[in-house]
């Protein structure tokens, strides 16, 4: 299948059109029944494509058979793919949640949800900076009508702050281009990895401030320190669904951190080399502290889990910035662990909210669920996995990151925060627990029963953290892997571009 | 020329900062959309200013580079979808929060302001 690596991008963009057309534009479960058919298979092609790129290499599609450096292309290798996965499985199981009926709140929300697909799929998938650009709007505009779906006040005033906020951070991320593509006369992330080595002087200042500005956009999407203050508001004001696939956002900023800051701005660019370290490891720190004391601080469990999304942004930050294979191959078992989870727990949340009536997901006193038990062992599943208790992936991811830090500087540092960040989770999720479950009065809340396919959604995704950890030899094999392939110059940037165009300029 | 172009994208973007800063949706919706001018100026000048010189090959004795007008072309398009949800955004917050200010809600000096007028 030479059209495979860009079927994770078409195939959304395909079923997102379909959706507004006649057989299925004015009927739910037509709507439903496409949309869920198309994830599947979306699931089973990044599959095919995960397999494709690791046992036969980095798959270069060059669209338009424009080749590089001049046209746009797509870079499966083995990191784009597996969070390609990671995106489709995550969508599986936000999609089938919100076929409960979650999906009625407005209009177009299977299409916008395609589209959100589409854009995620493409940002991991781009070999080319421009279209990284392209791809971050389509995923952006797709979040902004979703996170307005369903309506309420609440939803338009945090709305209004990320719309804003990721307005600046366009023009930013524009204005960063604009001086990258000045000094290097290029747009291919391989070439300009490769050219970058050349400035000197003016040029490679000027080149500094436009990955800095890059940096900053990332940052903004990843939840970086200084610029998270909008994600626990918005995720946490976001309808569930809505709110599990945002999962992934965060995570497309930590991405794009390791595609332009290590293969850009990485250990080969000469004068330039490294630039995001001195900003990434402090600030990744802080956003981790930060972050755990918004966890015990929380007064709701969605404000928490939005929370905990701020500590796993920090943690893969602090990972990053760490520069090394190991780090990096840590980070991405993390990457894949930490967004299912809080997918889940986002999931779990409403669910939660739904059954105890007027109290919602606020840690008060408040009436008996109707389902107690199956909810508090998905409760349970969920928490011990985001703490980091084994024998759940948190407890691998965490272990993996901890070995990753060899010298004895990052340990002093990223031991203690990460090992208080996790306590810290365990004691604000056990009382958030304790309370929701057993401070009760005796009155069931409402006659709200767990719907089968919010039961499926859920269910699909915590079960991903005991498999990560049955199969974690294999995905550990292919994360470590992946890095390698990262930090080889040789694979990740010179294999992509023809040797032929070198010294063309 | 050089020195002209950069002082108006240098103006444009001061304007746009200043105007986003502002507590109210309408002048940060102008802010948005002057930064988003200078953005299209100053991509378009990533590709060197030159005069007589056609974005096309053996048209002119100089050629320009076609990429930014490109790059140009997609930031106008993206920014202009990206202007009109903001708009319909901020008019939407107006009508659900009663107020057009960024946060949802009045700093707590005006509304003590407001209130004073409205017993009056």
């Amino acid at each position: 299948m030479a059209h495979l690596p860009i079927l994770p991008i078409l195939l959304p963009l395909i079923t997102g059109a379909l959706l507004l057309l006649p057989p299925f534009q004015n009927t739910m479960p037509r709507q439903r029944l496409l949309a869920l058919v198309s994830a599947f298979i979306q699931v089973i092609v990044a599959w095919t494509l995960l397999n494709t790129a690791n046992t036969e290499g980095t798959q270069l599609y060059v669209l338009g058979d424009w080749q590089p450096p001049f046209g746009i292309v797509l870079v499966a290798d083995r990191i784009s793919t597996l969070l390609v996965l990671l995106t489709t499985v995550l969508f599986a199981g936000a999609l089938l949640y919100s076929c409960a009926g979650h999906d009625k709140g407005g209009q177009y929300f299977h299409p916008l949800f395609m589209f959100q697909v589409m854009g995620v799929n493409g940002a991991f998938l781009t070999g080319d900076a421009f279209n990284l650009f392209v791809f971050f709007e389509v995923l952006l505009i797709a979040s902004y009508a979703l996170l307005i779906h369903g309506g309420g006040k609440q939803k338009t005033q945090s709305a209004l702050h990320y719309v804003i906020l990721n307005l600046v951070g366009s023009s930013l991320f524009l204005f960063g281009l604009g001086i990258l593509y000045g000094t290097l006369g290029s747009l291919n992330i391989a070439d300009m990895a490769m050219r970058i080595r050349e400035l000197e002087g003016g040029e490679a200042i000027l080149a500094k401030v436009g990955g800095l500005l890059l940096l900053l956009v990332f940052g903004l999407k990843a939840a970086l320190l200084p610029l998270h203050f909008w994600l626990p508001k918005t995720y946490s004001s976001a309808s569930a669904p809505v709110a599990a696939l945002f999962a992934i956002m965060t995570k497309v900023g930590v991405y794009s951190i390791l595609r332009i800051h290590t293969l850009i701005f990485g250990a080969e660019a000469g004068e330039l080399a490294n630039i995001a370290i001195p900003w990434l490891w402090p600030l990744g720190l802080l956003t981790l502290a930060i972050g755990s004391i918004g966890v015990i601080a929380s007064p709701g469990l969605k404000l928490m889990t939005a929370n905990l999304v701020v500590v796993s942004a920090g943690t893969l930050l602090t990972a990053i910035a760490l520069q090394s294979e190991k780090a990096t191959g840590a980070a991405l078992y993390y990457i894949l662990h930490s967004t299912l989870i809080t997918g889940a727990m986002f999931l779990l949340a409403d669910l939660i909210a739904r059954q105890r009536g007027k109290a919602e997901d606020r840690l008060v006193k408040a009436r008996a669920m109707a389902q107690p038990r199956l909810l508090g062992v998905a409760f349970v599943l969920c928490a011990l996995a985001i703490v980091g208790m084994p024998p759940l992936s948190g407890f691998v991811g965490k272990i993996l990151l901890m070995q990753a830090a060899e010298e004895t500087m990052d340990k002093i540092w990223l031991w203690p925060l990460i090992l208080i960040g996790g306590l810290l989770s365990l004691v604000a999720l056990s009382r958030a627990g304790t309370t929701i479950f057993w401070r009760t009065t005796a009155l069931a809340g409402t006659e709200e029963r767990v719907h089968p396919f919010e039961f499926a959604g859920v269910f699909i995704l915590i079960m991903a953290s005991p498999l990560m950890v049955m199969f974690g030899g294999e995905l550990t094999d292919i994360t470590s892997q992946a890095a390698r392939q990262l930090f080889d110059f040789s694979q990740s940037v010179e294999a992509l571009v023809p040797q032929t165009t070198q010294g063309g300029q | 020329m050089e020195g002209i172009y950069a002082f108006c994208v240098g103006l444009l973007t001061a304007c746009g900062i200043f105007l986003a800063l502002r507590g109210r949706t309408f002048p940060v919706v102008v802010g948005l959309t002057l930064l988003s001018y200078a953005v299209n100026l100053f991509l378009f000048a990533s590709g060197r200013l030159k005069i007589n010189a056609a974005a096309v090959l053996g048209q002119s004795e100089q050629y320009a580079d076609p990429l930014p007008q490109a790059l140009v072309l997609t930031a106008i398009v993206i920014g202009f979808a990206m202007t009109a949800f903001v708009v319909i955004l901020a008019m939407r917050g107006r009508a659900d929060l009663g107020n057009d200010h960024v946060d949802g809600r009045l700093p707590d000096i005006q509304a003590r302001q407001r209130n004073r007028t409205l017993r009056k």
